[in-house]
């Protein structure tokens, strides 16, 4: 019961319609949490430790007490909260070192930037000059920055009470993949490095927190707000059912709000404690500091092959430099890498060991892509490299080993049950896009000019659709909740319709594509349906928005829920117009009666009925919404093709992308319009990684990069136009065969451009390169090469 | 910091007369003192551009202006440039071209990108690029930012674009905006 609906007859899904949401927010009419101010609102700052690694040994607050419009410095003992902040992942039968991590530092700092004490009064300037006037002794203790230092006997230990810098280890796979290695013609190996980045919304984090009455009312710029309700009971020791979470209008996340952070029960247990509404807004330079990080891998990749380009196994030993504490899912992401660490290609065997190693940062966690870009960078570069070394073209290598499209569902060599895939044909229609040729011979012709050009190539598929419970739950992978999505479709008096969703969408688009898929299925305009989010007040328990779940576990919730509407809608027309419910059907707008079109009801007619009732049977009952929970049967697995030409200037360095091609496959289109922008921005953040961005610690464990100076997000002058396509093969997994998109650019797009610089390069002799690829790494391999030459 | 100086600001089109700290930023005048939260605050070094307004008829960086400094100027917000009744085209074309995601850089860039039309009506792709660079976004790429800026140029050249200045529409809006106060 989909069909045509609005005056000519065309579904509006499949439709670039343009969004719902945009109104407001091009007018200045947004309201982020920052917009929201309330009556004897008091603000916060906090202090923060200096220190990479240290014991507080006295926190001297008088003079910042004594300040004009100070209320209270408080610190970690006065907070009286009831639990640390938590770690949603304990994976069955892993040991796992999990060091308490509070909202206030108790005793000892481990990270710049650790939060000592928290200063709150009127004015959001002189509570900032009041912070710096709380004096904080410090006895420094060792530093360790390097994840494979951390690993070495003797080292400064992060968490002394453990004994080692070592959190966990997680193995996935088969135990013979070094034998099947040892039997393959060609085995190469190469360590990469995929270096630590920041999520970097532009809208940083702020909490506003107002607690009356026994009643705490949190707005927070948050992917998850049901999760941090929860968290908030737990460590206030507070009733669920006392607490509403609100994430308003929130500029951005990509995995950086998908946490429980201090702040946000800081700011609960200072309201609580003064009776006064408490704000607090991260400053940039807080968030490159405290905001978790993402990435931060080191991984040896040993790849085999015979002579004829068939692969036979992988073996990848993973470094993961998890910070300081563990955050909500920070030891989960290089798993959930993992999985799809054999990408597209047909395997005898795989293999992935992981080490969780402590340092003295902060924590890292999910951002976009969230273990899947580390994934496919090191398997698509090593790809490229082994093509090399075979002397086979690289995306030869690459069709040699597709998974073919007849064989999905397919188990891979990992244990996990690929949906359905059809690389070839991503492949094939990104060539119809970019001749590799052409660009080759292109390349030909500018070298005399001393720019070097290449291209690169990546073919992926990533794991989305977090997730089905059963499979990612405490019994199976280990995270400790379920991970379905709900919704709450409402038809009003007047035919008008309210959808809520257990998602928090924070930019993608899905008030416009869940209006889209409602208003076909209902036979009304997308301007009709009302979509709300976010707000743990309003609607049934959600889950939140991230891994590209909201519309493959979100938007298949609310199709369950407008499934349960319209068969209540069905037997009211049936009993309105004297036939069977299952003679009722949508046909322009309305629901009718098959084979007498011009005996119907529109939803606003059907919606009359079932709240005025009178003409309702005896023992109907009144109304017209329904609830629904989704819980998927597996995960999704989009996938596509991507390419990337690069032109690199020897003289200085320097990489510019001249040309990206992308083809991705995520399903049906609900809007297509919204799936190209999620690809371009996933392809802009992965593109920053790979030629810009750089969290950088020095040994002392002082941040280097925690600026938008240092820390270089690329802007439009460093970026071209990109090109996108899409093919549609359906999932199985979900009712509409949709997939996932929000991560996919992000995912595909690193390995593409560093291979893209490789084969700019290899004339030069230069085989192999690792991120970020800023000028000065150029420049560098660029001299070491030449030097080799003439030596 | 008790010192207190006098400030009048024009603010799309409607006169203010603040009492204020020396140090406060242009930005937060608007946003704490006016209640004009469109014009958002991304970073502390002036990087992100998600701060800009027209100081003048020219695009500032809100964050790196002090409200001393802005006395006796004229200022236009995202508030000032087009409502949600009477957009500007620049603002037309971002919702035509999908040129937001979150929009927390969106009121910026807008600004932006109505400066850069106002100087120069007929940019080219590499044009826009350049004269963005000092305005942020994480989530578009702005690969549609910058379809949508050339968009409205095009709009432009056909006639129906206005000078970056208020609107009818916008000046009332943007003084209701100011009379809901604080945090509006
Ligand atoms: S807030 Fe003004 S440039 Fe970032
Ligand atoms: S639309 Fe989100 S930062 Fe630009």
């Amino acid at each position: 019961m989909s069909g045509a609906s609005d005056s000519n007859g065309q579904p509006w899904v499949g439709r670039r319609l343009r969004r719902k949401e945009d109104p407001p927010l091009i007018t200045g009419r947004g309201r982020y949490t920052d917009d929201h101010s309330l009556p004897g609102m008091l603000f916060a700052a906090i202090v923060r430790s200096p220190e990479a690694h240290a014991r507080v040994v006295s926190i001297d607050a008088s003079a910042a007490k004594q300040r004009p419009g100070v209320h209270a410095v408080l610190t970690g003992e006065d907070l009286r909260l009831e639990s640390p902040l938590p770690c949603a992942w304990v994976p069955p039968g892993v040991e796992m070192n999990v060091p308490d991590h509070w909202p206030l530092a108790r005793g000892e700092v481990n990270h710049v930037g650790d939060p000592v004490a928290v200063v709150v009064g009127q004015d959001r300037y002189a509570v900032v000059d009041a912070a710096e006037d709380v004096f904080v002794e410090y006895d420094p203790l060792p530093v360790v920055v390097d994840p494979q230092e951390a690993l070495r006997d003797g080292a400064p230990l992060v968490h002394e009470q453990f004994g080692t810098n070592r959190v966990h280890r997680w193995s996935l796979g088969a135990d013979d993949v070094e034998q099947v290695l040892e039997r393959s013609d060609v085995v190469i190996e190469r360590r990469i490095v995929n270096h630590r980045t920041s999520g970097a919304p532009i809208e940083p984090r702020a909490v506003l927190a107002d607690y009356r009455s026994g009643e705490l009312t949190v707005t927070t710029s948050t992917q998850v707000p049901h999760f941090v309700r929860l968290f908030l009971a737990l460590m206030l020791g507070m009733s669920e059912e006392r607490i509403r979470v609100i994430a308003p209008d929130v500029g951005g996340g990509f995995g950086a709000k998908l946490q429980m952070y201090g702040e946000e029960a800081l700011c609960a247990a200072v309201a609580r404690h003064l009776n006064r509404p408490v704000k607090w807004v991260e400053t940039r330079s807080e968030h490159m500091m405290v905001s978790h990080h993402g990435r931060d891998q080191v991984a040896t990749v040993r790849m085999g092959a015979t002579r004829d380009g068939r692969l036979t196994g992988v073996h990848i030993q993973l470094v993961a430099d998890l910070g300081a504490y563990l955050m909500l899912l920070t030891p989960l992401i290089p798993t959930l890498g993992a999985f799809v660490m054999t990408g597209c290609y047909e395997w005898e065997s795989a293999r992935v060991d992981i080490t969780g190693v402590f340092t003295n940062k902060v924590a890292t966690d999910a951002i976009r892509g969230a273990g899947r870009p580390e994934a496919t960078h090191m398997l698509e570069v090593t790809m490229d490299q082994l093509a090399a070394e075979l002397g086979l073209d690289p995306l030869e290598l690459r069709r040699r080993n597709f998974i073919p499209k007849e064989r999905f569902p397919a188990e891979t060599a990992l244990g996990m049950v690929y949906d359905s895939g059809d690389y070839h044909g991503t492949l094939a229609r990104l060539l119809e896009h970019i001749d590799p040729a052409e660009v080759r011979r292109e390349a030909e012709g500018l070298r005399a000019r001393g720019v070097y050009r290449g291209i690169g190539f990546s073919t992926y598929t990533e794991i989305c659709g977090l997730a089905p419970s059963r499979i990612a739950g405490p019994a199976g992978v280990g995270v400790q909740a379920g991970l379905w999505e709900s919704a709450l479709v409402r038809v009003h008096v007047s035919g008008a319709v309210t959808v809520y969703s257990g998602t928090s969408p924070h930019g993608q688009g899905l008030d416009t594509s869940f209006a889209q898929i409602v208003a076909d299925r209902l036979g009304i305009s997308p301007q009709q349906v009302e979509v709300m989010h976010g707000d743990t007040a309003t609607g049934p328990q959600g889950l939140g928005t991230y891994g590209s779940r909201s519309l493959s576990v979100g938007g298949e919730a609310i199709v369950k829920a407008t499934e349960r509407v319209i068969d209540k809608a069905r037997r009211i027309v049936a009993h309105r117009l004297e036939a069977a419910p299952e003679d009722v059907e949508l046909r322009e707008g309305r629901f009718s009666i098959a084979g007498s079109p011009d005996r119907g009801m529109t939803l606003a007619e059907i919606a009359g009925e079932a709240y005025v009732v009178d003409n309702m049977p005896a023992g109907f009952e009144p109304g017209l919404e329904a609830t629904a929970f989704y819980d998927p049967e597996n995960f999704v697995f989009p996938f596509g093709a991507h390419a990337a030409v690069v032109d690199v200037d020897v003289e200085t360095g320097k990489v510019d992308v001249v040309r990206y091609v992308a083809v991705d496959d995520c399903g049906p289109a609900i809007n297509p319009m919204l799936i190209d922008g999620q690809v371009h921005g996933g392809i802009a953040h992965a593109i920053g990684q790979a030629l810009y961005e750089r969290i950088h610690y020095d040994d002392e464990g002082q941040l280097v990069t925690g600026t938008f100076v240092d820390y270089a997000l690329p802007s439009a002058a460093e970026l071209p136009s990109f090109e996108t396509d899409r093919t549609e093969t359906p999932s199985t997994t979900t009712s509409m065969g949709v997939k996932g998109v929000g991560e996919a650019g992000t995912i595909a797009a690193s390995p593409a451009v560093v291979n893209a610089v490789v084969d700019a390069l290899r004339p030069l002799g230069i085989e192999f390169l690792n991120m970020p690829l800023s000028p000065q790494r150029v420049w560098e391999a660029v001299q070491q090469a030449q030097e080799g030459v003439r030596a | 910091m008790s010192q207190r100086v006098s400030v009048r600001l024009r603010v799309n089109g409607v006169e203010h007369e603040l009492d204020v700290e020396p140090r406060l930023l242009l930005v937060h005048a608007l946003r704490d003192e006016l209640g004009l939260t469109g014009t958002h605050v991304g970073c502390d070094t002036s990087n992100c551009g998600a701060c800009t307004v027209h100081l003048d008829g020219r695009a500032v960086k809100s964050c790196t202006v002090l409200a001393v400094q802005a006395d006796e100027a004229e200022v236009t917000t995202i508030e000032g440039l087009g409502s949600p009744e009477d957009l500007h085209p620049v603002q037309e074309a971002f919702w035509e071209h999908h040129g937001l995601q979150c929009g927390y850089c969106t009121p910026g860039m807008i600004m932006a990108g109505a400066d850069l039309l106002a100087r120069n009506p007929d940019p080219s792709e590499q044009e826009v690029r350049h004269a963005l660079e000092g305005n942020l976004c994480r989530c578009t790429g702005y690969h549609n930012i910058v379809k949508a800026i050339l968009s409205a140029a095009e709009t432009g050249r056909r006639g129906a674009i206005h000078e970056p200045a208020p609107s009818a529409v916008g000046r009332e809006s943007a003084e209701e905006l100011a009379e809901q106060g604080l945090g509006a």
